[in-house]
């Protein structure tokens, strides 16, 4: 094996690539947050901005790719060493002490990721397939028309919100966790990227959330 | 029988051969407060065997806490809920009259049980015979002083040092893993100069051999620190991280 291929398939390699691209998704997750934000600036501020958008599509085509490709090598790899650590330790001890020791982001990790799965898959298949392929209404703003129109549907909102409550423990655990993995921790910082950790989860998680529930409440105006 | 003894109920793990399924046994036992838990289990024993039974088999030697040879999970807590304690430092006076404990071998595919209490841990010796020690024939003792380590570096290198090798954190761990142990191992090394010429040679065979030992990988729970009796850092895994993704992508040597 070459001296790289040794590297990815060593637990240190795969969990570095499991920082790698969960880093990227965090990034991702930042620009995906600003652009929603448009919503609340009302219909001609969002229908813009995703019309801005159109001008660069080759590009944004390519970004996708890219994403998808993060996103398979990110949850291939996490579900592979969830397997490979399930072996490792197979028998659970008669009392379950993990709650004195660690806490529960860390421990949940595999299954919050396999529910942020499920429901990027729901996303994609009614958001983005929609905005990209769907028949758009015959309104003025057709893009905001449909996300006004989607969460009219109180059971379509609360699989966002608990989608977004789950992402928000898995971002917790992932922004602290992937500067542990690269080596950098420092007694002056290490707890300063804890707080910025818990920061960016919960702007993140209940900055997407309050998007289903303002509309829901909005009634589709 | 004396006033301030307390009454336990030991549920403790018997299994005969490490292929034959293990079940718990229930010991209901007075115990003193000063007992050490090791102590109690030696008493259970002296009554099983005037009774003819088989003790239960457990490890110690120091019983001081500074080998590493005892390790039991009390109550799903590797070395018991005292936090930087061994096994042997486990004082009855920690628990209430009338509690109940379970008391297990660590748990992990790569400490497979001996018998009852007793698990293999010669995944930790391969480890360390991969590349815990300095290779280059150090002499008679030197002269103090002779090489300059800032009081700060020392500090750190022995920190790590501290660890007894006893596997707690393996047992901790919800993935088996052994980063804690073989990052204390490799961060003694990778900071003083002594450890510099096979500095990242080290670290790549030690890592090598924990992957084949069917050790998990780190999730950065750090509940091997919380459980570790030495209280070993987990900025030691940090470290072995860099010098492991450090030894992969700038050194020119080929390991694998």
């Amino acid at each position: 094996m070459g001296w790289f291929s040794t590297f990815t398939s060593s637990s240190i390699g795969k969990k570095f690539i499991m920082a790698l691209t969960g880093s990227l998704l965090m990034l991702f997750l930042i620009i995906h947050f600003i652009g929603n934000m448009m919503l609340y600036f009302g219909p001609k501020a969002f229908d813009t901005y995703v019309d801005t958008l159109e001008i660069f599509k080759p590009l944004i085509r390519v970004i996708e790719v890219l994403l998808a490709l993060i996103f398979i090598f990110h949850i291939y790899n996490g579900l592979k060493l969830w397997y490979e650590n399930k072996k490792a330790n197979p028998q659970k001890y008669a009392v379950n002490a993990s709650r004195e020791n660690s806490d529960i982001y860390s421990r949940s990790m595999a299954i919050t990721g396999v529910t942020i799965f499920v429901f990027l898959i729901i996303h994609l298949s009614t958001f983005w397939a929609t905005f990209n392929f769907g028949l758009h209404p015959n309104t003025e703003y057709p893009y905001y028309t449909i996300v006004t129109h989607w969460f009219q549907n109180p059971i379509y909102s609360l699989i966002y919100v608990i989608g977004m409550i789950v992402l928000g423990y898995h971002l917790n655990h992932a922004f602290q966790s992937a500067f542990q993995t690269f080596g950098w921790n420092h007694k002056k910082y290490t707890p300063l990227i804890k707080k910025i950790g818990t920061v960016y989860a919960l702007i993140l998680a209940l900055g997407f959330a309050s998007i289903p529930i303002y509309f829901f409440l909005m009634g589709g105006k | 029988m004396d006033n301030n003894h307390i009454h336990l109920t030991l549920n403790i793990w018997r299994q005969e051969t490490p292929s034959s399924k293990g079940f718990f046994e229930e010991f209901k036992q007075d115990v003193s407060p000063d007992s050490s838990l090791l102590e109690i289990l030696d008493e259970i024993n002296n009554r099983l065997e005037a009774e003819g039974k088989r003790p239960i088999a457990f490890e110690s030697d120091c019983r001081e806490g500074i080998c590493g040879t005892c390790g039991l999970v009390v109550n799903g807590n590797p070395h018991g809920p005292l936090p930087k304690t061994a096994t042997c430092q486990l004082h009855m006076r920690n628990f209430n009259d009338g509690e109940t404990l379970f008391i297990e071998p660590f748990r992990a595919t790569a400490f497979p049980i001996i018998k009852d209490l007793i698990v293999d841990r010669s995944g930790f010796d391969k480890i360390q015979q991969a590349g815990g020690f300095v290779s280059f024939n150090a002499g008679s003792a030197p002269d103090a002083n002779a090489i300059l380590i800032p009081k700060k570096i020392a500090d750190l290198a022995l920190d790590a040092a501290e660890c007894i090798g006893c596997g707690a954190c393996v047992a901790a761990c919800k993935n088996s893993s052994a980063m804690l142990f073989v990052s204390a191992k490799v961060s003694q090394f990778a900071i003083l100069p002594q450890g510099q010429p096979e500095r990242y040679e080290r670290v790549q065979a030690m890592v090598k051999v924990m992957d084949e030992n069917l050790f998990g990988s780190c999730t950065n729970t750090y509940a091997c620190e919380a459980e570790c009796p030495k209280g070993i850092s987990v900025s030691n895994i940090a470290r072995m991280n860099r010098e492991y993704i450090g030894a992969k992508f700038k050194t020119e040597e080929l390991v694998d």
